[in-house]
């Protein structure tokens, strides 16, 4: 199969045929004035030798800093054999093929991911992917309002304990149509959702409640409770989960008394290196009953006219190169790469791995928390459980005192204050495995050392 | 050559009607359709007390190769969907004039009713799409 697809010789008989003599002719209809004419502060192309130099520029002007920011993203250990095999050849396509059943390898590896997505959250079917955990979200309370029939409010709620960039990517896709997304507010002893702050809305039409677990702050919710009385209020759950929190945490399938409906989030912490925000994926999954109304590809395994075992895509009908306006989603792809070193990720680690991983960085939390509890001025927020982060709370504004650490090399995690102003002097902390009682300890003392200078206060 | 009962009523999107002795109407896809379309793996069919005017797409029927929307021929209000063919959408291949009914409307008019056609004009309108 050639490569290149129109050779010059190609794009000349193409338009010869139909007697139209250059490409450009082709977009005559639209009025020069309309037409970019190069790109006015795009420099020339560089060299590899001279790109090299600004990326190393720029990769230096980052540090190495010493990371306890977490807020969505998360800095986990990857074994090297991950990427290794990630960039092999026969992996190295950030796609699901066109012809897909051309691939079997890839699709056999996007039915293994599934598989390990559905048992993770606890649900009978996962997509192949997502862009990242606020357009899984997003998609979500879409197919939400599909799927729940006889809900015709298209009322979503929203904890504010969730995150916000994730409510903000749900309101800019899924609120141009007509949805109405209502904010619950968190308790403020708990940092969590709490079930008083829900009697307003019972006996009401509500579409979907979405809960985060862990949430935000990092604190559990009571997701039974909220489980359940969604179910009895006749409203769909759409779970927000962090995966590797499953490995320890009720998997979603089994909160309340019937589960979730619908669960998604952020895969990042699953292989995928922190990078500038991005790529990530997001992922879905879903009961049976709703499987028609997701969104995304989803990869079956079946048998070829000789009976032996194969991959395929599978429910295409419902997509939008057959369905056009009609179909379920405008998603149509996955994040084909990042799905492949999240699924060697997860098939290398084990259930028992991902758990020591979840363990290991709980604990670690824990230890962080209690280390900068001590030092004064500075406390714990909220009560309660958390999972791999946590809030502190300082006796001035946190903004200056992070910029301080920065100073020092050291990320100390999320102002709070940025996306909640009552939580100003608070800051989001997070440790993962990757984070030595030797670093906790370097945290401790340099925010000791900036809670004592004046700079700061 | 497909089977087409005589005292149904047909659309050119292959939908038929049958009046029922309580005044509403029966509705589902032709023996064409269903055989053009091939197995049929899901149908969607609409809730009970949902307003379809005449031409809106009110169920899907999806086969392994495609998902197609089937048309109301006549405005009214459902007053039920086929709930059988949830486990079921094979029905309609096996039997799409009888089990394989998608629902039952009560018309807005009788009027729409008579703009149908009937078994012989639906024949030549098979013809005249197979020419």
């Amino acid at each position: 199969m050639p490569f290149i697809p129109h050779t010059e010789s190609d794009i000349r008989t193409m338009l010869d045929t139909i007697g139209v003599r250059s490409i450009d002719d082709l977009f005559d209809e639209i009025p020069v004035e309309l037409k970019s004419r190069g790109l006015d502060g795009v420099p020339v192309a560089a060299n590899e030798m001279e790109i090299t130099r600004v990326m190393q520029g720029f990769a230096a002007r980052d540090g190495k800093a010493l990371c306890f920011l977490g807020a969505g993203a998360y800095e986990h250990h990857i074994p090297a054999v991950v990427w290794a095999i990630t960039t092999r050849g026969e992996f190295y396509s950030a796609y699901t093929p066109y012809q897909a059943e051309a691939s079997q390898g890839t699709l056999q590896l996007i039915y293994e991911y599934q598989t390990m997505m559905a048992s993770l959250t606890g649900l009978d079917v996962s997509n192949a992917s997502l862009y990242d955990g606020g357009s899984a979200l997003a998609e979500a309370c879409l197919m939400a309002v599909r799927a729940h029939r006889k809900s015709k409010s298209a009322r979503i709620l929203l904890p504010a304990s969730l995150n916000p960039a994730y409510r903000k990517v749900a309101r800019s896709i899924a609120g141009l149509q007509e949805f109405v997304f209502e904010d619950l507010p968190y308790d403020a002893a708990r940092g969590a959702t709490s079930l008083d702050c829900l009697r307003p809305y019972e006996g009401q039409d509500i579409t979907a409640l979405v809960i985060q677990q862990p949430n935000f702050f990092g604190a559990l919710e009571e997701v039974d409770e909220l489980v359940d009385w969604a179910h009895r209020n006749g409203t769909l759950v759409i779970a927000v989960v962090n995966p590797t929190s499953l490995a320890l945490l009720k998997s979603p399938g089994q909160w309340g008394e019937r589960g979730a409906d619908i669960a998604c989030g952020e895969g990042q912490p699953l292989g995928v290196p922190l990078s500038a925000g991005g790529p990530y994926f997001g992922f879905m999954s879903t009961r049976q009953e709703f499987v028609r109304q997701m969104p995304g590809r989803i990869v079956g395994r079946t048998v070829d006219l000789e009976g032996r075992p194969g991959f395929t895509l599978t429910l295409q009908a419902r997509e939008q190169h057959i369905r056009r306006g009609k179909a379920t989603s405008n998603i149509c792809t996955n994040q084909g790469l990042l799905v492949t070193a999240a699924t060697i990720y997860l098939t290398l680690l084990g259930p028992e791995g991902l758990e020591r991983v979840a363990a290991l960085s709980h604990a670690r939390t824990s230890e962080l928390l209690q280390a900068l509890s001590r030092v004064p001025g500075v406390r714990g927020k909220f009560d309660g459980a958390h999972f791999h982060e946590a809030v502190i709370e300082l006796d001035r504004p946190a903004g200056p005192v992070l910029a301080a650490l920065a100073e020092h090399s050291i990320l100390g995690g999320f102002d709070l204050g940025q996306e909640y102003p009552e939580l100003s002097h608070c800051i989001l902390v997070c440790a993962t495995e990757t984070r030595s009682q030797a670093d906790i300890e370097t945290y401790a003392r340099a925010l000791s050392d900036v809670m004592k200078s004046k700079r700061a206060a | 050559m497909s089977n087409i009962p005589k005292d149904l009523r047909y659309t050119k999107s292959h939908e038929w009607v049958r009046t029922l002795a309580n005044g509403t109407v029966e509705i589902g896809i032709s023996d064409h359709a269903q055989h053009a379309l091939g197995d049929l793996v899901f149908v969607e069919v609409p809730e009970a007390g949902r307003v379809v005017a005449a031409g809106d797409g009110c169920a899907v029927v999806e086969s392994v190769k495609a998902a197609s929307d089937v048309y109301s021929p006549v405005s009214g209000a459902v007053t039920e969907g086929n709930g059988a063919l949830a486990d079921a959408p094979e029905l309609v291949n096996q039997d799409p004039y009888g089990d394989g009914w998608l629902m039952r409307l009560r018309p807005q008019s009788a009027a729409d009713l008579a703009g149908l056609m009937d078994a012989d004009a639906y024949s030549k309108h098979l013809e005249s799409e197979a020419s």
